[in-house]
């Protein structure tokens, strides 16, 4: 089943040619009306005319998260106000979050993306669909909500939280497939057997599809052992829009819609193109995009690229698993984490040092984060009542800028490690 | 009035193997001998109070140490070997206003006693000293 067929099957070379289109009238296009892209190219000496192939896109200059940061909240659209329709956010490097805005045109392609996708997964009309990531300011929930709605099927927007109603209502409204992390589906399963509910005689929920954190086979085996349901890899930022593609029935990589996205993989260190199955950076062109632009954004993803035919038929060019990072950044929860937001936090606690450690491990199926800081001996005072209140404050502040909770320890100063060099100040004990 | 306020060490311990008997260590390297202590926690740290012969070089060899140290002053109520004579000033404190933050037993040689940090040492003390309610004085520790 193919929702775009015309787009999704399109013999390779036309779809390259497509790309090649796309792109060219994209650098025209920013060119003309970006004024941050016109100046980064400016800067690296590239003109438009510059692009005369699909190549040529290595002679772009790259943007990254920190640009978006410096940019905040809107000097790097394209279009004026009155063209965005709507805003997502999530978290920054520091301080600012990041922003991404969308014109009716960007919405109406992710949820192209995503109908693609879950066609692709075998999810249509006659689904029961549920919800189950944040709704909001992240981009989970309202871009699975209007991709599930888009091919037909019926949408239960539950949002996260009240796993044990969550359950209630798959079992009575036949649920058939769902949207949400892979932790938080385990963490279903786990409360479900204690409610006394087996997911594959007690339901109907056949499909889920997962991401937002990083998973692995071993989690796909295991949800699909011991909850009888087939799982799917999807996968999407919301520097591209939000999730966005997904696994096909084959389950042999993420297809990317090539009309869409573009992608390269890169060495990170000499910023050279990779070949298909080499790992390293995916560097990602979003050649629709009209609010903000999204040309060679080095969004820091490890993966290799798989370009051979698919036995489903799609054309597209597919990523392996997300293997890691080439920054510090952490997802915890679903949520991205870096430590510098930990920092610039806890520079705004004048009674804490800037020394901190930061403690990863899996409760269950659930993540659990504790951040060790060390106070300072004027914040000391000798009663139990003042150090739980200063410790409930950063924890508190934390939950503001991260909008994660952090458990927080109090050291004395001192009592934490000093790093010579690159500091090592994440310990993340997770199996995935 | 002076020798009836004593002098104590409240000291931040982080909750680990090892660290309250580094901290012990020190205080015994430099001849400090404890007399009471009391020991609050939270579940990664705790908050020793102790009350030693020698509060000025103990707090002096602590914070060399880079340990968080802090004088605070408590005032200790003689325990008679009889019921009611905690009762008696902490119903007092309790009319007259001064609240009790914290509070532990102490037995020596000589006297027993129960101390209290509360609010408002110098009221508790003249609070205490009308009812006749004695506290017990440095010398007597």
């Amino acid at each position: 089943m193919f929702w775009n067929p015309k787009i999704e099957c399109m013999p390779k070379d036309q779809l390259k040619a497509l790309q090649y289109r796309e792109l060219k009238s994209l650098v025209n296009n920013l060119y003309s009306f970006n004024r941050f892209y016109h100046d980064r190219m400016k800067a690296q000496n590239v003109h438009p005319d510059d692009i005369t192939s699909l190549a040529d896109i290595t002679k772009l200059p790259f943007m990254f998260k920190q640009d978006l940061r410096d940019n905040y909240p809107t000097n790097m659209f394209s279009v004026p106000n009155n063209e965005v329709v709507r805003y997502h956010v999530s978290s920054g490097t520091t301080g600012k979050p990041t922003l991404v805005g969308y014109t009716k045109n960007d919405l109406e392609y992710w949820t192209e993306a995503l109908a693609r996708s879950l066609t692709s997964v075998g999810i249509g009309p006659d689904d029961t669909m549920q919800i189950s990531y944040g709704y909001g300011l992240f981009t989970g929930g309202l871009g699975l909500h209007y991709g599930a709605e888009r091919v037909g099927a019926t949408v239960l927007p539950t949002g996260t939280g009240g796993t044990e109603r969550q359950i209630e209502l798959i079992q009575d409204l036949g649920v058939t497939a769902i949207a949400c992390t892979p932790s938080y589906l385990i963490h279903m399963g786990d409360v479900a057997k204690k409610m006394g509910v087996d997911f594959r005689r007690d339901t109907k929920l056949k499909k889920a599809v997962l991401g937002a954190e990083p998973w692995s086979e071993s989690m796909r085996q295991h949800i699909e052992e011991s909850m009888g349901i087939k799982a799917y890899d999807i996968y999407g930022t919301s520097e591209q829009a939000g999730p966005m593609f997904t696994e096909c029935e084959e389950r042999k990589g993420i297809h990317i819609a090539g009309d869409i996205m573009y992608v390269e993989i890169i060495d990170p260190d000499t910023e050279e193109q990779l070949e298909p199955g080499q790992k390293g950076e995916m560097v990602v062109t979003m050649l629709k995009k009209e609010a903000m632009p999204m040309i060679r954004y080095r969004i820091k993803d490890v993966t290799t690229l798989i370009d051979d035919e698919c036995a489903c038929g799609r054309t597209s060019p597919r990523i392996s698993r997300i293997t890691g990072r080439t920054d510090d950044m952490l997802i915890v929860r679903g949520i991205n984490v870096f430590p510098s937001q930990i920092e610039y936090t806890l520079l705004q606690i004048p009674e804490v040092g800037d020394q901190y450690m930061i403690h990863v491990s899996r409760d269950g199926a659930l993540d659990n984060m504790i951040l060790q800081v060390e106070i300072k001996e004027e914040a000391f005072t000798d009663k139990l009542d003042d150090m739980v209140r200063l410790r409930a404050h950063i924890e508190s502040e934390l939950k503001k800028y991260l909008n994660i909770a952090v458990t927080v320890e109090l050291k004395s100063p001192g009592a934490l490690p000093r790093f010579e060099g690159k500091a090592k100040r994440v310990i993340d004990t997770r199996k995935f | 009035m002076a020798d009836r306020k004593i002098k104590q060490l409240s000291i931040f311990v982080n909750n680990e193997p090892g660290r309250l008997a580094h901290i012990v260590s020190v205080l015994k390297e430099n001849g400090v001998n404890m007399k009471a202590f009391n020991l609050a926690e939270s579940a990664e740290f705790g908050i020793l109070r102790a009350i030693v012969d020698d509060p000025d070089q103990a707090f002096a060899k602590l914070k060399d140490k880079d340990i968080i140290v802090r004088q605070t002053e408590v005032i200790g109520v003689l325990i008679d070997d009889e019921p009611g004579s905690i009762f008696a000033a902490a119903d007092l404190f309790g009319r007259e206003g001064i609240n009790i933050e914290y509070g532990y037993a102490y037995t020596g040689r000589s006297a027993a006693a129960f101390f209290m940090r509360v609010d408002d040492c110098d009221r508790a003390i003249e609070i205490l000293d009308k009812a006749g309610i004695r506290l017990i004085t440095d010398k007597e520790i």
